[in-house]
């Protein structure tokens, strides 16, 4: 029994890191490209989750609200490209931080506004309800396998975008090179706000597969913001790759410290101290292994150029 | 500059009021109004604005504030509320955490405070305050409500709550009642979303009921979650998970669960039909639970009104007290500790036609008192 | 006399006499709330002294802001209910000792944050400073001995001797004063040798290097000190409060922090000052008017991010950049 609950717990940790990266590739591309700290991208989060609820009430179907997504992260995120974003690329870290943090306290309030104040209704389509049996006994939930290939595909996706397309080609260069591709005579606003709508629509993506799961609401996109930054500094900014292993590691090790730190301390304690103080320490444990992390690799696991 | 609703703008007819004393009294209302956890706030304001609306008592002036749900920012306000606008009632938080931070300040300041929905064991026992009027439950009790229903059913119950103070009174509360054996007592994280690894941990750990307390968006993700992992053992909580705020939210994931509450809008009493009815009508949707806390608050205020001038605070507190006032909630007094006596029922989600709400099917407490109230020297 | 110069005094004698004058009419709400601006220009104050002199952008500062806040509320809990804090020592409620002590902790706890965090760089600094502030935070939430998400709440504002701190009036006073004396501090260290190898850190760590001063030791310092004026304004608001809780260690706090900063004029003597003085006015004024009063605010600091560079004090002394 034990065993199916580990390959369970592994799976969920699995999951978790999926979503988190499907967060943290948008973050860690506007920051390799443009050089910009978006505090704003749980935001999209959330508006991808409102989309999604919203069509879905109104159609019927979930698969129509996931496209909505899509569309209306990437829309919003087009939109605050190009009033805000675009006047922020010269500017220091600081102003960046103030900017989108005021972007945050307007989306937020905003999404109130449009939506109303109590949380949405957002249910899993039916061919993916129940769920399925897991080796050693277990059983597994469909919607989070079918979101764990879901995170695989837009991977692999992302992968053959960067390495293999004309735009992915402009990306790497202007990762490299700012200068250089402009020069070269790239169109570069146009490069940033489609790189900008495509982290913006990753991230709305990732706020519809959830909010099917979660509750849609206002301000749900912040928890997930702080914990997608964890990762990408964890990988290393800029780094893809690095989004991937990174949200792998917070993704596993969030769901087995939460897991197991409990039960380990209920080896040499009362039961009713270690679930407190195991709860305790689980919340902590994720910022502790960025520390360690960045304390030996100060730039992160794959830092994509000194 | 401030949100003043003076209560002559709605008002019908002085007739009607029948009021002895003419003295206008101020009430501060700091609550939720902006935010994650603005569904709350705004039905507490709603319920207790129409409540005043209805009453036709022209004396009564209410300034209120959003706190964003900000410790800090409620402290500021009530700093506000009572230096400046010098108010003689506050009431509206609808957190524990907020309450603790403004609460004890307030009623040393001799400001009477009316809680409309949180009850920290804290404020219940040794500290109690002959200022402190608690008119919703003290934080154990629907958790204790629970746990004894628990026991005609279950023997092996799996429980949770968030890691804060409000989590561990809620366990507390639910094991002070309960008999049988715990197959787990898990801790979360506060505003956690993602319940994966604790159902696993239900699904293994052989019980055969799993009781939860976990508010807001908490409760909403783990009952969606759960409702799909196919573990299938029977859910129980307190209201907050239940209740109209949330409930469309949850979905049909929620048909079917018991949950424990002092009040419900099919309570057979006339108070609670009145209510039920014209709030439908002003707002054109179901009251919650934190609605009928709040409009019952309005009431007792009114009926103190009545009796007694807000300036004359012992005569005014007294009044409060004595709790003259038709509750929704049907019998209803006030303990030493001036937390409620009250029933505490269990209802089941039902659908009526496509609305999910609630129906009383079981009382679990008839006349229920907290556990602290000795410890109170009042 | 520089054009920025008589723009501090003018706001400094602004802070003073507002809080004066609603004494006077009667009005103490206005008094807690010049203070709330002094205790928060006082706090931005400590992060200026790393981000704005050195360009170490701290997004945890709010770590210290809570120590010194829980400082001041857990000694205060043990004199309350007359309990030894440990081995024998007992709380206390005299505002100079919990000051001391706060400063102390705050530095204490710095030092360490310091040595691992200021290995890194760039955004990498901003995120692990940012990860030390949620380890703490976190454990306040869900550490139950003080109170744990419902904090701490002090009955009975601390004391300081010869002052009636009860009072909105000389709380106020004495806040005040130590914010003068802060920003004298400032206006030394800056003027200093090592506020002059810590700007130039900021511009060049590697020249600096290369004249025998390792910018790890000058940021380090800069750091450790930020922290400690910083873990005082949390002393001083939590009694201004009388309440502390796990919000002050949180990343909205640390954020607020920053934006004081760049509203006011990053490294600006007078900077935090301005910063305070506006984000509480928006803050009060805007949440009397609308319940949608964040989002106006939003656009009001957008607004100034990108129209006002420099912040408040580069718009009036003329200097959008400072050098």
């Amino acid at each position: 029994m034990f065993t199916a609950l580990l390959i369970e717990q592994l799976l969920n940790g699995l999951q978790l890191g999926v979503m988190l990266f499907l967060m943290a590739a948008g973050l860690t591309l506007i920051f390799g490209v443009m050089g910009l700290i978006n505090l704003a991208h749980g935001s999209l989060y959330m508006i991808g989750a409102f989309a999604c609820a919203t069509v879905a009430a109104a159609t019927g179907s979930f698969w129509l609200g996931l496209i909505a997504s899509l569309a209306a992260a990437a829309g919003v995120g087009a939109l605050i490209e190009v009033a805000v974003i675009r006047r922020l690329y010269d500017r220091d870290h600081l102003d960046q931080v103030l900017a989108t943090f005021a972007l945050i306290l307007i989306l937020s309030e905003g999404a109130r506004w449009v939506f109303g104040s109590f949380p949405l209704y957002l249910d899993i389509p039916p061919q993916l309800q129940g769920a399925v049996p897991l080796p050693g006994g277990g059983q597994y939930q469909l919607y989070r396998l079918a979101i764990i290939a879901v995170g695989i595909a837009v991977a692999a996706g992302l992968y053959l975008l960067i390495s293999k397309t004309r735009l992915g080609m402009r990306i790497r260069a202007g990762e490299s090179d700012r200068e250089m591709i402009a020069a070269l005579g790239v169109d570069i606003s146009t490069l940033y706000t489609v790189v900008f709508a495509l982290g913006a629509a990753l991230a709305g993506f990732a706020g519809a597969l959830v909010g099917a799961l979660q509750s849609v609401q206002v301000g749900m996109g912040e928890p997930v913001l702080i914990l997608a930054f964890v990762v990408i500094v964890i990988g290393g900014i800029g780094s893809i790759k690095g989004a991937l292993v990174g949200a792998m590691i917070v993704g596993v090790v969030d769901t087995m410290g939460r897991f197991l730190l409990p039960s380990l301390l209920a080896l040499t304690m009362p039961a009713a101290q270690a679930t407190t103080i195991g709860a305790a320490l689980a919340s902590m444990l994720i910022y502790v292994v960025m520390a360690l992390i960045l304390a030996f690799r100060p730039s992160g696991l794959f830092a994509a150029q000194s | 500059m401030n949100r003043i609703l003076a209560a002559s703008l709605f008002g019908l007819s002085l007739a009607t009021s029948g009021l002895a004393h003419a003295e206008p009294v101020k009430i501060g209302v700091i609550t939720t109004l902006s935010g994650g956890g603005a569904g709350l706030g705004i039905d507490m304001r709603d319920a207790f604005t129409l409540a005043i609306k209805q009453s036709g008592n022209k004396d009564v002036e209410l300034v209120i504030e959003d706190d964003a749900q900000k410790p800090e920012l409620a402290v500021q306000i009530a700093e506000k509320m009572i230096q400046g606008d010098k108010v003689d009632l506050m009431t509206g938080i609808i957190w524990s955490n907020l309450a603790m931070a403004v609460v004890p300040n307030a009623v040393a300041q001799d400001v009477i405070y009316l809680s409309p929905n949180a009850g920290p064991s804290a404020l219940a026992g040794a500290n109690c305050n002959a200022n402190y009027f608690n008119v919703a439950y003290q934080n154990d009790n629907f958790h204790e409500a629970m746990g004894q229903y628990a026991n005609q059913d279950y023997k092996n119950s799996f429980i949770l709550a968030p890691n804060y103070p409000a989590g561990k009174d809620a366990l507390t509360g639910f094991k002070r009642f309960y008999k049988g054996s715990l197959a787990g007592e898990v801790y979360t994280q506060v505003g956690q979303t993602d319940y994966a690894a604790e159902i696993a941990q239900i699904r293994a750990s052989g019980a055969d009921s799993v009781y939860f307390f976990l508010p807001g968006g908490m409760g909403i993700a783990f009952m969606k979650q759960y409702a799909q992992s196919g573990v299938g053992i029977p859910v129980m909580g307190p209201s907050f998970s239940f209740d109209q705020d949330v409930l469309p939210a949850v979905g049909d994931a929620a048909l079917g669960v018991k949950n424990s509450a002092s009040w419900s809008p099919d309570l057979e009493n006339e108070a609670s039909k009145a209510f039920v009815e014209s709030f439908k009508a002003e707002y054109n949707r179901l009251p919650s639970i934190y609605a009928a806390q709040s409009w019952d608050t309005a009431n007792l205020i009114l009926s103190a009104l009545s009796k007694a001038s807000a300036k004359d605070k012992d005569a005014f507190k007294a009044a409060l007290k004595a709790a003259d006032f038709k509750s929704v909630r049907g019998t209803f007094s006030f303990n030493t500790n001036q937390h409620p006596i009250q029933n505490i029922y269990v209802r089941e989600v039902v659908k009526d036609g496509d609305v999910l709400t609630n129906k009383i099917v079981a009382t679990a407490f008839e006349n229920h008192k907290d556990a602290y109230a000795e410890q109170c020297g009042l | 006399m520089t054009r920025e110069t008589t723009i501090n005094l003018l706001l400094a004698l602004l802070l003073l006499a507002m809080p004066l004058a609603a004494a006077g009419l009667g009005e103490p709400f206005y008094v807690t709330l010049a203070t709330r601006v002094v205790v928060l220009a006082l706090a931005a104050t400590g992060l200026n002294l790393a981000l704005g002199l050195g360009g170490l952008i701290s997004f945890g500062h709010a770590a210290f802001f809570g120590l010194g806040g829980y400082v001041a509320g857990i000694l205060a809990t043990h004199a309350f209910n007359a309990e030894p804090l440990v081995a024998g020592i007992p709380g206390t409620t005299s505002m100079p000792i919990i000051w001391l002590t706060a400063v102390v902790i705050a530095g204490l706890v710095a030092l360490p944050i310091g040595i691992i965090s200021l290995r890194t760089t760039g955004i990498y600094f901003i995120m692990i400073t940012l990860a030390f502030a949620q380890m703490i935070y976190y454990f306040a939430i869900s550490w139950p001995a003080y109170g744990g998400e419902d904090g701490l709440s002090i009955y009975v504002r601390n004391a300081f001797p010869g002052i009636n701190t009860t009072q909105p009036l000389p709380y106020f006073l004495a806040c005040f004063t130590v914010l003068m004396a802060t920003l004298l501090l400032f206006r030394l260290v800056e003027g200093s040798r090592f506020g002059s190898a810590l700007q130039a850190a900021r511009q060049n760590g590697t020249r600096l290097a290369a004249v025998g001063i390792a910018p790890f030791n000058i940021w380090l310092v800069a750091f450790v000190l930020s922290a400690m004026i910083t873990g005082f304004a949390g002393a001083l608001y939590a009694d201004l409060n009388r309440f502390v809780g796990p919000s002050m260690f949180s990343w909205h706090m640390s954020g607020e922090l920053i934006v004081l900063i760049i509203l006011g004029g990053k490294g600006r003597l007078f900077g935090p000052v301005a910063g305070a003085m506006i984000f509480v006015c928006l803050e009060y004024v805007l949440g009397g008017i609308t319940e949608r009063w964040q989002f106006f605010l939003g656009l009001i600091l957008l607004g100034i991010v990108l129209f006002a560079r420099g912040g408040l004090l580069g718009l009036l002394s003329g200097k959008p950049r400072h050098a």
